[in-house]
């Protein structure tokens, strides 16, 4: 069983680089064949300053972080029993590439079901850019299946 | 279609509930693209790309990252709208996709409604496979003119 001292924990907070040539991976990666993803003229010619960060990336920015692992050596967390439930997003604006963007992941619950058999932890973080401007903001559902 | 040519058709008034999003089919999954995925996402937990590790697990393969499968979710979305457009967009990793599966990502509009002054709806969005299993299981909300 997880701690439940770790409920409302704020996790060590870390600032990522949004770099163009990561984004043209990631888009190669998804078989993205929209060209805002990937061509800077063509981002241009569709209003954006530079290529947009799309939607799930921002995740992989979360995981950017010095210690990857640090909230699962925290809590505990066996990576052969990590499962990842649930994730969502709540978008209040763009980011791009060039943009610098900050991520301040907490805690914010920790419970089990079917009589310890699966431990929950919720994680959500919340994304600025180097404006301070509130992009968005992430939720995980993290289970982990214990032996019976 | 292009993406332009869809964007074109997503006008709120013009919605209805029922109304489906077009379709994004996937080939089928391949050990590259799961390769291709780990160093561009920086999600390097071998279990999707290290089958000695994924076995002594207890997986019988390896198996898809599920942000992979949202990524191609997101791809309907901004294939329909621009990006701007999504307030919200939230999956649940229902079953694992294997390796040779080929995924169809697909929406479909369940609500329309106005808030914070805007015209929005809602989307149930699935991934699902060749035998119509779900994977991933979803909702967005887009702001619509």
């Amino acid at each position: 069983m997880i701690d439940r001292k770790y409920i409302g924990h704020a996790l060590p907070s870390h600032s990522a680089l949004v770099e163009l040539g990561r984004l043209q991976f990631f888009a190669k990666a998804i078989g993205q064949t929209d060209p805002i993803y990937t061509d800077l003229a063509s981002a241009r010619a569709a209003g954006h300053p530079s290529l947009p960060v799309p939607p799930t990336f921002l995740f992989c920015l979360e995981m950017a972080s010095p210690d990857p692992s640090h909230m699962r050596n925290l809590l505990g967390i066996d990576q052969k029993r990590l499962l990842h439930g649930e994730e969502d997003f709540t978008y209040h604006r763009m980011a791009y590439a060039g943009d610098t963007l900050t991520f301040e992941p907490r805690i914010d619950d920790i419970y089990d079901k079917k009589n310890g058999a699966l431990d929950f932890v919720i994680r959500t973080t919340r994304v600025t850019n180097q404006r301070g401007e509130h992009v968005a903001d992430l939720r995980a559902v993290i289970v982990q299946r214990n032996p019976v | 279609m292009s993406a332009d040519q869809s964007r074109a058709m997503s006008a709120w008034s013009d919605l209805q509930v029922g109304d489906k999003i077009p379709l994004l089919q996937l080939p089928p999954l391949t050990r590259l693209t799961l390769a291709l995925y780990c160093g561009a996402s920086g999600d390097h937990n071998p279990i999707h790309v290290d089958t000695d590790f994924a076995k002594s697990a207890g997986m019988p393969d390896v198996f898809a990252h599920g942000m992979l499968s949202m990524a191609w979710l997101s791809r309907v979305l901004t294939n329909w709208v621009p990006q701007s457009a999504i307030r919200s967009f939230g999956v649940r990793f229902a079953a694992l996709t294997q390796v040779g599966e080929s995924i169809t990502c697909a929406g479909v509009v369940t609500e329309k409604f106005e808030q914070d002054g805007e015209h929005r709806v809602r989307l149930s969005l699935t991934t699902t496979n060749e035998h119509g299993d779900i994977k991933l299981a979803g909702n967005a909300v887009m702001a619509l003119n």
